[in-house]
């Protein structure tokens, strides 16, 4: 393009037009991209789910729908809690120190508020799958002490939702926010009183 | 006719278009079987369109119906099953066709100049056909189609920073919802589609400006007759368009044979576990992507903390020191040192979660710099020397392994041959500067042969 026969005002102003068009288009794809993030239904929908434990007995693992996502309730027996000494050597995270994997009342050597029910998302910290309970002993390979096995890129993680070294996922399964109502009914999504900001 | 076609033409440039794309659109004369899969993969094109049209007259996007009615289409709405069994192995077949349409790519060097923007257009058209594949997989919400939905959202999570505020804005809520099923719908039947026509046909313009490279890599428009027009080019209509037919029914034999005898491809094109409704609480016993993904999914798995230490780490230092002995330039080193020291720092720093989503994309991003990378005087297979041809050779065989491997369980065996596959991969596009520099190449013929 020749620049001789350009009118340097008129560029100008054409230069200016054409920046504040870009910015109106700019402002113009707000509503379409805002459109597309989580509706106020969706946001509105995160209520808590009372649970019924009193039915699981002792080994016993109960599913049950949070959010849309699966959060398991395991009663765990005397043996199953021994096991959390046992592989801790074995863990990325076994003192629970990342701290949005749990709330501050369940970062413990359990990971739970009564030592036997353990609460956890079953939703794996790698890419979201949901892990193959795995709980008896031996059952992944021999040296196995019970767990959760997650079949999509091989994580594993303890009775405590605590991941192993050298698997694809970095953290510790979420426990997520619950609360005893009585001993035998807990809520899942809310805090303790006393507890809330965890 | 003659005078509607001169009115026609007096307000529309018919005849011009026609006989500048068609009718004398010079082509090479030595087009082999490689060729035929550009218009294969047209023709998949308009299969996956007129089929989708259809399926969407019967389809329902809600999670509480959709199953149901890809059920409905399946036993009760006349003929539905043919139709979708045309969608869904269609999907696979689409696949097929790319694959090898891309190999001819790399065989015969039709990226290299002239032709790279025809192979960047290529590249984006792939980019969006497994964007588009991978929505559709969505749409019959079967239990596969939820946790690989569910998979592939988490990736983008990884990133870091924006990464969980841009999954939650893809899936429109915290977890895939009815919310995901609705846009990937909507994405699915005329987003992705629009694009893909819009790609096809800029591919093809980019194309007819330079013209069709060939088996030979000899550039026709080089040598010419006293008409100006290519001595070993014929015109693409009546030569090539009957060639292109007989490809076309042989293909449409093998797709039907595929459709009415082995539509689900005994798992490799409709997984069984799509066959069970979404279930939120169960995750399949082993998930994993169709086929067509499977290569680029296992670069993704095989990304551990073994990996990056022992093979990822020594690969960039290695690759590190060989740039270094080969610029000359200061500035250049320097920038070759600041970069490798990042990446160096990123494989301490990062979790390898990360690294797996970038190599994922990488492996991708890959392939637009290929006409870049490859520095051989020569275009051909035909004329290179061993080291491309055995390069070629092992990263082909790589690619279909890695591809195997995607859809065995990431264990033993299996996550060592996607380890060794994925050093491979990336070695092929990072050495190849210094694979076609060296490599003792040919003389080319002048003409075609
Ligand atoms: C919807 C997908 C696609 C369609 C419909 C399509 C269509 C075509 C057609 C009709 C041709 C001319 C005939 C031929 O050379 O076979 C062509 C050539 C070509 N395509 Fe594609 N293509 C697609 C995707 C791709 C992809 C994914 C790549 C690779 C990145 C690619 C790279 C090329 C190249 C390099 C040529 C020129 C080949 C040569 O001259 O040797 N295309 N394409
Ligand atoms: S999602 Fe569990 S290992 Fe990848």
């Amino acid at each position: 393009m020749g620049k001789k026969n350009v009118d340097p005002q008129r560029r100008m102003l054409l230069q200016l037009t054409t920046a504040v068009g870009a910015v109106g288009a700019g402002f113009a794809a707000v509503p379409f991209v805002s459109s597309m993030t989580p509706s106020a239904r969706a946001r509105a929908a995160g209520a808590p789910v009372e649970v019924d434990i009193s039915g699981i007995r002792p080994g016993e693992l109960r599913p049950v729908e949070w959010r849309g996502k699966p959060v398991w309730i395991l009663r765990r027996t005397p043996e199953m809690l021994a096991s959390l000494a046992t592989v801790q050597p074995h863990l990325v995270d076994p003192k629970s120190q990342v701290k949005e994997q749990q709330p501050d009342y369940a970062q413990n050597e359990t990971r739970s508020i009564k030592p036997e029910v353990l609460v956890v998302v079953g939703i794996c910290t790698h890419l979201g799958c949901s892990p193959k309970r795995e709980l008896e002993k031996g059952t992944i390979s021999s040296d196995w002490e019970g767990g959760f096995f997650c079949p999509c890129h091989g994580s594993k993680f303890d009775l405590a939702g605590r991941v192993y070294k050298d698997v694809p996922a970095p953290k510790n399964l979420e426990v997520p926010k619950h609360t005893y109502l009585s001993d035998s009914r807990i809520l899942i999504g809310v805090d303790p009183k006393g507890k809330g900001a965890a | 006719m003659q005078k509607l076609l001169a009115w026609v033409d007096q307000r529309f440039p018919l005849t011009k278009v026609w006989e500048e794309h068609v009718s004398k659109y010079y082509a090479p004369k030595n087009f082999n079987f490689w060729y035929y899969f550009g218009s294969l993969a047209l023709l998949m094109l308009v299969i996956q369109i007129l089929s989708g049209i259809f399926l969407t007259m019967h389809y329902k996007p809600d999670t509480s119906l959709a199953f149901a009615s890809v059920e409905y289409i399946m036993r009760d709405v006349p003929w539905g099953w043919l139709i979708r069994y045309l969608h869904s192995t269609g999907a696979s077949f689409f696949f097929i066709v790319i694959y090898l349409h891309m190999f001819r790519g790399l065989m015969y060097g039709s990226y290299k100049g002239p032709r790279e923007l025809v192979w960047i257009l290529g590249m984006v058209l792939f980019v969006a056909l497994m964007a588009e594949a991978f929505m559709g997989y969505l749409l019959p919400w079967g239990n596969m189609s939820y946790w690989g939905a569910q998979v592939i959202i988490s990736l983008f999570d990884a990133l870091p920073f924006i990464g969980p505020s841009l999954a939650e804005w893809l899936r429109g809520d915290f977890v895939v919802s009815d919310a995901t099923l609705n846009r990937f719908f909507s994405l699915h039947v005329i987003a992705v589609p629009l694009l893909l026509a819009l790609l096809v046909f800029l591919h093809i313009v980019a194309l007819h400006k330079v013209g069709s490279n060939n088996p030979d890599g000899v550039e026709i428009k080089k040598k010419k007759n006293a008409d100006g027009l290519p001595l070993d080019g014929i015109p693409f209509h009546p030569y090539y368009s009957v060639k292109d037919t007989v490809g076309v029914a042989g293909f449409l034999i093998l797709f039907a044979a595929a459709i009415f005898f082995a539509p689900e491809m005994w798992g490799w094109f409709l997984e069984h576990d799509n066959f069970t409704v979404a279930n939120i609480l169960q995750t399949p016993p082993e998930i994993k992507p169709l086929w067509y993904f499977t290569p680029f999914y296992s670069i993704l798995r095989a990304t551990t903390d073994d990996l990056i230490k022992y093979g990822l780490l020594p690969f960039v230092l290695a690759l590190t020191a060989l740039t270094l002995v080969s610029v000359r330039e200061l500035k250049t080193k320097g920038i070759v040192v600041i970069i490798a020291g990042f990446v160096v720092a990123g494989f301490f720093g990062l979790e390898a979660k990360v690294w797996g989503v970038a190599l994922m994309g990488l492996s991708l991003i890959l392939f637009f710099f290929l006409p870049w990378l490859d520095r051989s005087p020569v275009k051909s297979i035909r004329y290179r020397g061993w080291k491309y041809k055995t390069a070629l050779t092992i990263f082909t065989i790589s690619f279909v392994m890695l591809g195997y491997v995607g859809t065995q369980p990431a264990e033993g065996i299996y996550k060592m041959c996607a380890q060794i596959g994925t050093l491979v991969y990336f070695a092929f596009f990072l050495l190849m500067p210094w694979i076609s520099t060296y490599d003792k190449t040919k003389p080319v013929p002048e003409r075609v042969t």
